[in-house]
């Protein structure tokens, strides 16, 4: 059976926004192979993103994020809400293959075409995400999606990436994983919004969950300041209303096999929704993205750029040098950006 | 960037042996797939709606309770009628011979038994998703 129109930008754009499901599957393929399409398309659905709220679940491997995004969108799905579900699990750096398993645990919302999962590697990418990820929650967005919940790859401390792209960010702990040393280390744990200490029939939760308020009590650090350390433009950013309506992480308990404190973790996630949206720092989030999209992609164009003026020999011959120790790195890149700036003009 | 080949690993039907399934997964992993696995006790409508959402190339089935010549078809059906009748699908398990060229008239395009090594169901894929030559 042929879908002509599934192979034309314009023909998947009005696809996707028809509902068509195949569409929005090839689009967001596109987008992971980064064809020739991939741009434009992002291009066309850019404007008619934004809408949606954009929930990470991060935590340890084994912790049971991928049951707990399960119980969500279930959840969800009662409440008439519909949802887009990404799950990154990571590339092997060996093969470059991938074993993505996280639909294993969500089979509860087959069926449903109110739910939309995807199964995304990490391909080389070393936060916790794919680097198609934001592209991929912005398709989702665009379709229509009015919670699109992403499952970072299990994480270990500082894959915090997650943080500066959803706009609520839940830590998931289980007990017996570590002490209260663990708890103040900075990190994963300075990026939560929410933290939920699943399997907490076993031993040993009432004490994760104690030294994760113990650490809450030493303070929180303001996430904004936390984003816009060292890796964002020189932007102003619109002021959020009220800066002292402070958000304090909530702890819950769950048990996600037994859909327990799911509906209490759920009414958390949608509370830090209102809250953000009544202070003003969804805008000021929003703002906050723009500003490390807009770094990233001109950090990678002026790179490729820069990389294709300067020829693979030319790479090959400084890559050389600099392992020798006849220059260092620094002086090395100052002689490529000069050698770019210096291009003949054609 | 190189196009990814993205293959589903399921098992359709109430057989709970997923040995080979997984041993099948890890192989295409290594082999350089990304690899979509779904576990066991998947019907054929769940099969071809991951199919869908994923944008697999190929869809490998692990059937051992001996209802291959009902599951398989019907997996195949579910994805022609969602537009999804060029994707490749493999079978493994417990496949009597009689029923190979039955399956393969039916579209199961390749089909190996117990005891095949998993290099060779490696290229198979590669060969039947090779481009064209022109």
């Amino acid at each position: 059976m042929a879908h002509p129109q599934l192979n034309t930008l314009a023909g998947l754009v009005s696809a996707l926004l028809a509902g068509n499901r195949r569409a929005l599957a090839r689009i967001i393929s596109h987008i992971e192979d980064n064809t020739a399409l991939a741009q434009p398309l992002l291009a066309a659905l850019y404007p008619r993103a934004g809408q949606a709220h954009i929930i990470g679940i991060t935590g340890a491997p084994g912790t049971g994020k991928s049951t707990l995004v399960n119980g969500l969108a279930g959840l969800y799905r009662q409440r008439r809400l519909s949802v887009g579900i990404i799950a990154v699990d990571p590339t092997s750096p060996f093969s470059g293959g991938a074993l993505l398993g996280d639909r294993v645990r969500m089979r509860d919302l087959a069926g449903d075409p109110g739910v939309f999962i995807r199964s995304m590697a990490t391909r080389g990418s070393l936060g916790g995400l794919a680097q198609a990820t934001a592209d991929v929650i912005m398709v989702l967005d665009a379709a229509g999606f009015e919670r699109i919940i992403i499952e970072t790859v299990g994480v270990g401390q500082s894959e915090v990436e997650i943080a500066s792209t959803a706009y609520t960010t839940v830590v998931v702990e289980a007990p017996g994983l570590g002490d209260e040393v663990q708890a103040i280390k900075a990190g994963v744990l300075e990026i939560a919004d929410i933290f939920a200490v699943n399997k907490a029939d076993r031993e040993g939760a009432d004490r994760t969950v104690m030294a994760l308020k113990m650490m809450l009590n030493l303070g929180i650090p303001d996430k904004y300041q936390i984003m816009h350390h060292g890796r964002m433009l020189p932007v102003t950013l619109p002021l959020a209303s009220a800066p002292d309506q402070q958000w304090i992480p909530p702890v819950y308990k769950t048990v996600a096999t037994q859909k327990q404190g799911i509906s209490e973790l759920l009414e958390g996630i949608e509370e830090h929704h209102r809250y953000l949206v009544a202070s003003g720092r969804r805008q000021l989030r929003s703002h906050l993205r723009a500003a490390t999209e807009l770094r990233m992609i001109l950090r990678d164009t002026l790179l490729d750029r820069v990389l294709a003026e300067l020829g693979t020999a030319a790479i090959d011959a400084m890559v050389h040098a600099v392992a020798q120790r006849q220059i260092d790195p620094y002086t090395a890149v100052k002689q490529w950006v000069a050698a770019y700036n210096h291009r003949p003009t054609t | 960037m190189k196009r990814k080949i993205r293959v589903l690993v399921a098992k359709p039907g109430l057989d709970g042996h997923d040995r080979g399934a997984k041993v099948v997964a890890r192989a295409l992993r290594d082999a350089g797939f990304e690899v979509i696995y779904t576990g066991i006790r998947q019907t054929p409508a769940m099969i071809a709606e991951a199919a869908l959402q994923e944008d697999v190339d190929v869809v490998g089935l692990s059937i051992l309770s001996g209802a291959h010549m009902v599951l398989a078809p019907k997996v195949k059906q579910a994805l022609n009628e969602q537009g999804m009748d060029d994707v490749l699908i493999l079978l493994g398990g417990i496949i009597p011979d009689e029923d190979v060229p039955t399956l393969q008239a039916m579209g199961i395009k390749g089909v190996f038994g117990p005891g095949t090594p998993t290099p060779q169901i490696v290229k198979f894929i590669l060969q039947e998703l090779a481009e064209p030559v022109t």
